[in-house]
C-alpha cells in the first residue's frame, strides 16, 4: 500500500496543484473583478456572473464565436481531407516512399510560432512570395492584403493553420489504413471493383473510428489555436480574426482583466468538454465494434 | 508488363516529390529568405534561390537570440526531467498495480489535454504571481510539463501493460521491490518508450510560445519563439535576420526528424489512440 501512494503521489500532488488548483482558481477569478490592482492589493470584490454579462454582451463575442467557428470547420474539413488524400496516395509503393512521408512531418514538428513567421512573410502586401507570383502570372494587378484586409485575414489565417494539421492527419489516417487486412481489396478486385468503389466500400467505411478521433482531437486543437493567429494578426485588424482563445488573452493579459479573460477562457472549456465527451463516447463505442461484428 | 510497371511507378515517385516540393515550399521559402541580403528580400521579381547569398542574418539571429536560445534549452531539458520524474513512477504503478481510482486518474489525465492552454495560462499567471516564480524558468518548465505529463503518462503507460508480468513477478521473488523492479527490469525493457515521452515533452516545451509569453515579465527568461515574435515587431524589414531566427529554432525538430524518425511516428499516433 505505502509504495502505491509512493509512485503516484509525485504526480496526484503536480495534477492537483498544476491542474486542479488553477480549475478551481480560474472559475473563482471569473466571479471576481480581478485586475492588474488585485495582484497588489490582493482584492478582488465578488461580483458573481457580471463579468459573463459583460462578455455575452460584448459584440467582439459575436464576432469570436463566428470566427473560432469558421477557422476550426475550414480548418478541419481541408486538414481532413488533405490528409486522407496524401495517406491513400502514399499506400502504393514506390522508391521514396518512406523518406518523402516522413519529411512531409516536418511542418508539423516545427515551433508554430515559426510556421506563423514564415506565412506572414509568404503574405507579406508588398514582397510576399505569393503577391510577387500571382502579379507575375499576371492573375492579379495589385497585390492582395492578405492579413489586413478584414476581407482576407481569416481566409490567411486558415491557410496557415490548414498548412500546419496535415502531416497530423496524415499519419493517423496512413496508420488506419495499414491496418485495414489486403484481402478485402483483393475480394473487392475480383467482385470487378474500381479504384473509386473499392474506397467508397471499403477503405471508407473501415476507416470510419480512425476517421473519428482524428476529426475530434482536430477539433479540440483548433478551438485552442494560438500561436498561428497571433504571430500572423495578433486577431486584428477590426477583431476579424479574434478567436474566443485570443480574445480571452487579450483581456487578460492586454486589458488586464483577468475576470472577464476567464470568463471566455471558462466558455471555451465548456464548449472543448463537450466535443470531448463525444470523443470519448466515440472511443468507447469504436472499441466495442469488432465485437458486435463477430456476433 | 514489367516496363509498363517501372514506369508507373517511376510517374509515381515524380508525383509524389512533386506534392511533397509543393507542401515543403513555405519552409525551402524560409532557408532561401534566410541567406538572402536584406535587399535582395526587397525586390521583384523575387530571388528564387541563395545566389550570392550571405550570412548576415544568421549574424544577426545569433547575436540577439543567443540568450533566448539558451533559455529555451534549459527549459526544454528541465520539462523532459520533471515529466519523466513523474511520469514513470505513475505509470508504473498505473500498469502493475489493481487499484480503486486507477480508470478515473487516466479518464482525467485525458481529460486535462483538452484544457485550452490559455485557460491555463490565465491561472497559472495568478499562481505565478502568488508564489513569487513569474519570470524564472521554473516557472515555465512547471507550466509546459502541464502539457507534456498526460501525454507521458498515457504513452508510457500503454507500453507498460504489454510487458509480461513473469518478468517482474521473477525479480520480486529474487526479493527485489517494485522500486528495484522497475529501475532495474521495468525501465530497460521500456527505453523506447521513454525516448518518445522525452522527445514529445522537449517539442511541447521548445515550441512552447503562450506560456513564455504570458508567464514572463521581463526578458532573461524569454525563450526564442518569444524571441522572434519581438524580433518581428521591432525589424519588420529585416526579414533575413528574421527567417535566420526561424531556421535555427527549427533545427531541434529538424535534428530529432532525422535522428528519432520511428519515435515521432510512435509519439504522433501514439498520442491520439489510447492503448
Amino acid at each position: 500500500m505505502l509504495a502505491r501512494i509512493g509512485f503516484l503521489a509525485p504526480i496526484l500532488v503536480f495534477l492537483a496543484a498544476f491542474f486542479g488548483y488553477p480549475l478551481v482558481a480560474n472559475f473563482t477569478m471569473a466571479l471576481r473583478e480581478y485586475t492588474a490592482a488585485s495582484f497588489y492589493t490582493g482584492e478582488a470584490p465578488f461580483v458573481g456572473f457580471a463579468n459573463y454579462a459583460t462578455v455575452l454582451g460584448d459584440p467582439v463575442f459575436g464576432t469570436a464565436l463566428f470566427n473560432t467557428a469558421v477557422f476550426t470547420v475550414a480548418s478541419l474539413a481541408f486538414q481532413f481531407g488533405i490528409g486522407l488524400a496524401l495517406a491513400v496516395f502514399f499506400q502504393r509503393h514506390f522508391p521514396l516512399n518512406g523518406v518523402l512521408r516522413s519529411m512531409l512531418l516536418i511542418p508539423w514538428l516545427l515551433p508554430l510560432v515559426v510556421s506563423g513567421t514564415v506565412w506572414r512573410w509568404i503574405f507579406d502586401q508588398e514582397y510576399g512570395v505569393l503577391n510577387q507570383t500571382l502579379l507575375g502570372l499576371g492573375l492579379i494587378d495589385a497585390g492582395i492584403p492578405w492579413l489586413s484586409s478584414t476581407a482576407m485575414a481569416l481566409p490567411s489565417v486558415t491557410v496557415a493553420n490548414i498548412w500546419v494539421g496535415i502531416p497530423f492527419n496524415m499519419v493517423i489516417l496512413y496508420g488506419g489504413l495499414q491496418s485495414i487486412p489486403a484481402h478485402l481489396y483483393e475480394a473487392a478486385s475480383l467482385d470487378g471493383a474500381g479504384p473509386w468503389q473499392r474506397f467508397r466500400h471499403v477503405t471508407w467505411p473501415l476507416l470510419r473510428p480512425v476517421s473519428a478521433v482524428v476529426l475530434m482531437l482536430g477539433l479540440v486543437y483548433t478551438l485552442k489555436v494560438f500561436d498561428v493567429i497571433m504571430v500572423l494578426t495578433q486577431g486584428g485588424p477590426a477583431n476579424a480574426t479574434q478567436t474566443l482563445t485570443t480574445w480571452s488573452y487579450s483581456l487578460s493579459f492586454q486589458e488586464l482583466d483577468f475576470g472577464l479573460g476567464a470568463a471566455v477562457g471558462n466558455l471555451l472549456i465548456v464548449i472543448a468538454l463537450v466535443f470531448a465527451l463525444f470523443y470519448l463516447r466515440g472511443l468507447r463505442s469504436s472499441a466495442g465494434a469488432p465485437t458486435r461484428e463477430r456476433r | 508488363m514489367a516496363v509498363h510497371r517501372r514506369v508507373r511507378t517511376a510517374f509515381t515517385t515524380v508525383a509524389a516529390l512533386a506534392i511533397v516540393g509543393v507542401l515543403l515550399f513555405p519552409l525551402y521559402w524560409m532557408v532561401n529568405a534566410s541567406f538572402q541580403p536584406a535587399t535582395g528580400l526587397l525586390q521583384t521579381p523575387p530571388r528564387w534561390f541563395p545566389v550570392g547569398g550571405t550570412l548576415d542574418g544568421y549574424r544577426q539571429a545569433l547575436q540577439s537570440q543567443g540568450l533566448p536560445l539558451l533559455n529555451s534549452i534549459v527549459i526544454a531539458a528541465g520539462t523532459v526531467a520533471l515529466t519523466l520524474a513523474l511520469s514513470v513512477p505513475a505509470s508504473y504503478a498505473l500498469s502493475r498495480f489493481r487499484m480503486r481510482g486507477a480508470g478515473a486518474l487516466l479518464f482525467a489525465l485525458l481529460l486535462v489535454q483538452m484544457v485550452p492552454g490559455i485557460v491555463m495560462a490565465n491561472a497559472l499567471y495568478a499562481v505565478m504571481n502568488q508564489t513569487g516564480l513569474l519570470s524564472t524558468h521554473l516557472a515555465l518548465i512547471l507550466a509546459d510539463s502541464t502539457v507534456a505529463v498526460p501525454f507521458a503518462v498515457l504513452i508510457l503507460r500503454a507500453f507498460m501493460v504489454t510487458i509480461p508480468t513473469e518478468l517482474s513477478e521473477a525479480a520480486m521473488v529474487d526479493g527485489a521491490g517494485h522500486a528495484r523492479v522497475l529501475w532495474s527490469v521495468v525501465l530497460p525493457v521500456s527505453r523506447n518508450a521513454m525516448i518518445t515521452a522525452a522527445l514529445f515533452a522537449f517539442l511541447f516545451a521548445w515550441a512552447d510560445f503562450l506560456f513564455a509569453v504570458t508567464l514572463n515579465t521581463d526578458d532573461s527568461v524569454m525563450p526564442v519563439t518569444v524571441g522572434i515574435y519581438r524580433f518581428i515587431g521591432a525589424h519588420t524589414a529585416d526579414w533575413n535576420g528574421v527567417m535566420a531566427t526561424g531556421v535555427i529554432a527549427s533545427i531541434p525538430a529538424a535534428i530529432l526528424l532525422v535522428v528519432a524518425q520511428r519515435y515521432v511516428a510512435a509519439g504522433v499516433t501514439g498520442g491520439a489512440l489510447k492503448d
